[in-house]
């Protein structure tokens, strides 16, 4: 069986991305049950110690492309070198980050394989089918799991007779592991000078602003949430307080992001961030199927609302009933004394 | 017409509020059962489609739509809004095709339609979210592809200027045409129906439409053949059936659930003094907080 593959995105500051290193975790995880090796494919205008960055997660072999021309990231000369390189290695699985780059350029890849891509899967498992007409069996096929339909149902996608199984999973789905710190990577070098013609530049970049990442909740490990409940963005104020004191961030239902009441980096959900912390605090979320998907996992959950029928109290460990304006502040008060 | 701009809109099932009753047996979705809309960010694209039209003479815009016959209401009221024609994709044979059997249907169509100048998309449709099929027609096209495109810049009859929106930030892109531009949600909203309009093309009709209602505008093509929404089957835009349907289809569904969580068993309180200080001190004695 082939390798699995992972599309590797390069940041404003020449790193490795997190959701491409989350994906490598996965994808060692995946080529240890396939019992095959690990690929990581890096275009930019870096050159082999990038190689550091990816070797702790278990990468075995890295293709780089090293160019001037190929920072920042377009979507033709990227495609034609991943193609290039999935043309000859024809791997068994191919990830990417489902970022604005690798949702840009997996399905213009997957166009030109004539394979199958999976949008924003959720989890990714190995696993075995029988074709219900014709009995036919396929053995160690990639279990693409997503959320479909609005996140109203979760899908089980699988492309039993093409190659690779593409998915795109977003940052903070799959877990970053270090397995070593002195895992061997080798590093091979893509010709891209017999790769790269003018046409793939037919889309010129005049002017780009993108800012630094700002917050990164995911690392947190107290993260107090707000929902529409919390009223006004004015009253988010108190939701920083509280996380000030405790030592967390502050993250956000779609609604509240929605109402303008906080910004996007900090939505937890389907079409936010996936969290685990040790406690998440719901300050008047109702918590929609989106939003407990990206927060169930948490160890310990406290949920303030006025509704006591609230979905979100069904997984809450905590449920207190009562306005998020009052709560908040006495949570505040009686941590600090509690707390000396 | 020299400048020719196709726009791609679907018309969706509204997933805000459905259950599992909606998905057929085999995984696909069953659209027959739900109020059906007109996919919001294909909006967008149809309103970036209009701002280039208003700014380059003698272009027209063509709404290219694939699905079931009730589909052509997304034409007409595309029409309503500034859209010259526009064309249905639809054959049973297309049914079940996932988003690469989609694409290769759409560029076919796209084939059909002669020279075209510029395709926009919505960026991705809400029964999916997968903002997959534009970038796969621009593939399918050999067109270069503008996604998330949040403003229109600058256009004229060579090359258009972009912006557009990131998860961090924006960049503005310069391409010449033919080309795909994906539109974002954060671009400005469709305008409004326009009363002349809505009167000139309320009785656009499919063939199939004309043939089921049993009334007196038979000879409407006729008088005012403005009113034709053509309909395009597997023949008529020679697409080749082994790449469509569930058979052009490398995804397949193996498994649908409903989305289940761990009901846990709350404690629930009051916002009393005395129970939140119970609380916050309980969490700091299990090294929770502090």
């Amino acid at each position: 069986m082939n390798n699995v593959f992972v599309y590797c995105e390069i940041t404003e500051e020449k790193n490795i991305a997190d959701v491409s290193l989350e994906l490598c975790s996965k994808g060692r995880k995946l080529a240890n049950d396939l019992n095959v090796k690990l690929e990581a494919v890096v275009i930019g205008d870096v050159g082999p110690e990038i190689a550091k960055e990816v070797s702790p997660f278990g990468v075995d072999v890295l293709h780089l492309a090293n160019d001037s021309r190929l920072f920042p990231y377009r979507t033709l000369p990227h495609a034609a070198i991943v193609s290039h390189i999935f043309k000859n290695a024809e791997p068994e699985i191919a990830l990417f980050g489902a970022s604005s780059v690798g949702r840009d350029l997996a399905p213009r890849i997957a166009s030109e394989l004539k394979c199958g891509l999976t949008a924003d899967c959720t989890s990714l498992e190995i696993g075995d089918h029988v074709e219900n007409k014709t009995q036919t069996e396929y053995k160690n096929l990639l279990y693409q799991i997503r959320p479909a339909f609005g996140g109203n149902i979760i899908a089980t996608i699988i492309n039993p007779d093409t190659r690779p199984q593409m998915a795109t999973v977003r940052e903070g789905v799959m877990k970053k592991e270090e397995i070593s710190s002195s895992y061997q990577t080798e590093v091979k070098h893509i010709d891209v000078a017999a790769i790269l013609t003018d046409e793939l530049f037919a889309v010129e970049i005049i002017n780009r602003h993108i800012e630094a990442k700002k917050v990164n909740i995911t690392a947190s490990g107290i993260i107090v949430a707000g929902g529409y409940g919390v009223g006004s963005k004015d009253n988010f104020k108190l939701l920083y307080e509280l996380a000030g004191a405790l030592g967390g961030e502050v993250g956000a239902s779609r609604a509240a992001v929605d109402a303008g009441y906080v910004e996007h980096e900090r939505q937890v959900g389907q079409t936010g961030v996936t969290v685990r912390p040790k406690l998440y605090i719901a300050c008047g979320i109702s918590g929609a199927v989106q939003h407990r998907a990206g927060m169930q996992e948490s160890a310990t959950i406290i949920s303030i609302n006025t509704d006591p029928d609230a979905p979100i109290n069904n997984i809450a460990d905590y449920v207190i009933n009562g306005e998020v304006q009052d709560v908040i502040p006495k949570m505040i008060k009686y941590y600090r004394l509690n707390s000396k | 017409m020299s400048f020719r701009i196709v726009v791609l809109a679907k018309q969706v099932p509204d997933t805000r509020n459905v259950g599992k009753d909606a998905m057929k047996a085999d995984g696909t979705v069953n659209r027959g059962a739900l109020p059906a809309i007109y996919n919001p960010e294909d909006l967008h694209a149809l309103e970036f489609a209009l701002r280039v039209k208003d700014r380059i003479d003698d272009a027209e815009i063509i709404i290219l739509t694939m699905g079931p016959p009730r589909a052509a209401e997304i034409i007409r009221e595309s029409m309503f809004r500034g859209a010259d024609r526009g064309y249905l994709i639809t054959d049973r044979r297309f049914a079940g095709s996932d988003t690469l059997a989609t694409s290769y249907a759409i560029s076919m169509a796209v084939k059909y339609l002669g020279d075209v100048d510029l395709v926009v998309a919505g960026r991705q449709a809400i029964d999916g979210d997968t903002a997959q099929v534009g970038p796969q027609v621009a593939e399918k096209l050999n067109f270069p592809q503008i996604t998330y495109a949040e403003e229109m810049e600058a256009v004229d009859a060579n090359s258009i200027t972009v912006k557009r929106r990131l998860e961090r930030g924006i960049e503005i892109v310069k391409s010449s045409f033919p080309c795909v531009v994906t539109v974002h949600a954060s671009a400005p909203p469709c305008r409004f129906r326009d009363a002349k309009r809505l009167m000139k093309y309320k009785k656009a009709r499919t063939i199939t439409e004309l043939q089921e209602e049993s009334n007196e505008y038979s000879d409407v093509y006729e008088k005012r053949p403005y009113l034709r929404i053509e309909e395009l089957s597997v023949d008529d835009i020679q697409a080749d059936t082994q790449y469509l349907g569930l058979s052009g289809s490398p995804t397949k569904v193996k498994k649908i659930e409903n989305v289940v969580f761990k009901a846990k068993e709350s404690l629930r309180m009051e916002a009393k003094d005395q129970d939140i200080n119970d609380l916050m001190k309980g969490l700091i004695d299990t090294h929770i907080i502090g």
